[in-house]
């Protein structure tokens, strides 16, 4: 089933796949950067721009409440929970 | 075993992992192809059954409800768990939050954190009840605006001190509201069953308007206790996680 329906917000077909295409390759590049960092904080502070990242590919893929939940857990919520893990660790560690 | 050993078997199992996920990558759809029939179903009847424009709220609020009831529960069994695990134990102590004894390193917080801490209070708070309370008419829904409301309190705790944090989320009164939530969406399935309906069906009235905040009936009801339950989850689960940070050290007095 194929809906061919223009609107004001309709973009040329080639944009939306040049945007997907590049969306793509940010996430691919954020998911290594995550992995590849090694010192605690600053991999929790990447984890949470991948999770931004996610939202934008999940937005590009026509999915704004799958968008909404990365958002609020993936770049919020989950880097909060790591964050305080990681103080609480330091200052046993000390 | 030798290390040359665990590499063959490494290796094969590596080889058999990727033999499988190539043969199931084989087997998928083609990229945006969708073979319905559920979705097409679902966009075709959703509106027209709930008065709900938000389709993805219809279906995990309605047609999918139980599902969600299971989802909820897991949050809430999580909370529960943190909460158990991050007690305080009988060897650890309390420090108080306030001492201001020489030679703690805790950074005092700036004033542009507190700042923009300060000014984004507010509204983070309408965004996220704004969300939790619009699950029937567009994208949003209690979950994503319940993680927000619980942002809020965060950012009470990143504007001032952990004391006024926990001024503003008594632990007894999280509690209550978590419960209230998740219970209050149990309760909406089982009213529908005390009226001889099937479990979380949509019993209240739909509304006139597709679309309208007053549409839509259950949907919008629990997408607002789930909105309860799950920032009184996360409220409760950064507390306790703070509370470990700042206040329980190992040792006796």
């Amino acid at each position: 089933m194929t809906l061919a329906v223009v609107t004001p917000y309709t973009v040329p077909v080639g944009m939306m796949d040049a945007l997907q295409i590049t969306i793509l390759i940010l996430v691919a590049v954020g998911a290594t950067a995550v992995v590849l960092i090694r010192e605690r904080v600053r991999q929790v502070l990447a984890l949470s721009v991948y999770g931004v990242l996610l939202a934008v590919l999940f937005l590009a893929f026509q999915a704004p409440d799958v968008t909404l939940s990365e958002l609020t857990v993936g770049a919020v919520a989950l880097p909060i929970i790591l964050l305080l893990t990681l103080a609480k660790i330091r200052k046993r560690e000390e | 075993m030798t290390p040359t050993q665990r590499r063959w078997i490494f290796l094969a199992g590596a080889f058999g992992l990727v033999a499988f996920y190539l043969w199931g990558l084989s087997g998928l759809p083609g990229f945006g192809d969708y073979p319905g029939p559920y979705g097409f179903i679902i966009n075709r009847i959703a509106v027209g059954q709930t008065n709900a424009t938000g389709v993805v709220s219809t279906v995990n609020f309605d047609y999918r409800g139980f599902d969600t009831v299971g989802e909820e529960f897991i949050l809430f069994a999580a909370a529960a768990g943190v909460a158990t695990v991050l007690r305080r134990l009988r060897d650890e102590r309390d420090r108080p939050a306030t001492d201001e004894a020489a030679g703690r390193d805790v950074a005092t917080t700036s004033s542009a954190v507190r700042m923009v801490a300060l000014l984004f209070t507010g509204p983070v708070v309408v965004m996220g009840w704004w969300l939790a309370s619009h699950a029937q008419t567009n994208p949003s829904g209690g979950f994503q605006g319940g993680v927000i409301l619980a942002t809020a309190f965060i950012l009470i705790y990143l504007s001032g001190e952990f004391l006024v944090f926990k001024r503003f989320s008594p632990v007894d009164l999280t509690d209550v509201v978590e419960a209230v939530g998740a219970g209050g969406f149990a309760a909406i399935g089982v009213s529908a069953v005390a009226m001889g309906l099937p479990y979380l069906k949509d019993f209240l009235p739909l509304g006139t308007v597709p679309g309208a905040v007053s549409s839509s009936g259950t949907i919008a009801l629990i997408s607002f206790f789930v909105g309860l339950e799950v920032a009184a989850a996360f409220i409760l689960i950064i507390g306790e996680l703070l509370e470990q940070t700042l206040l329980i050290r190992q040792g006796a007095n």
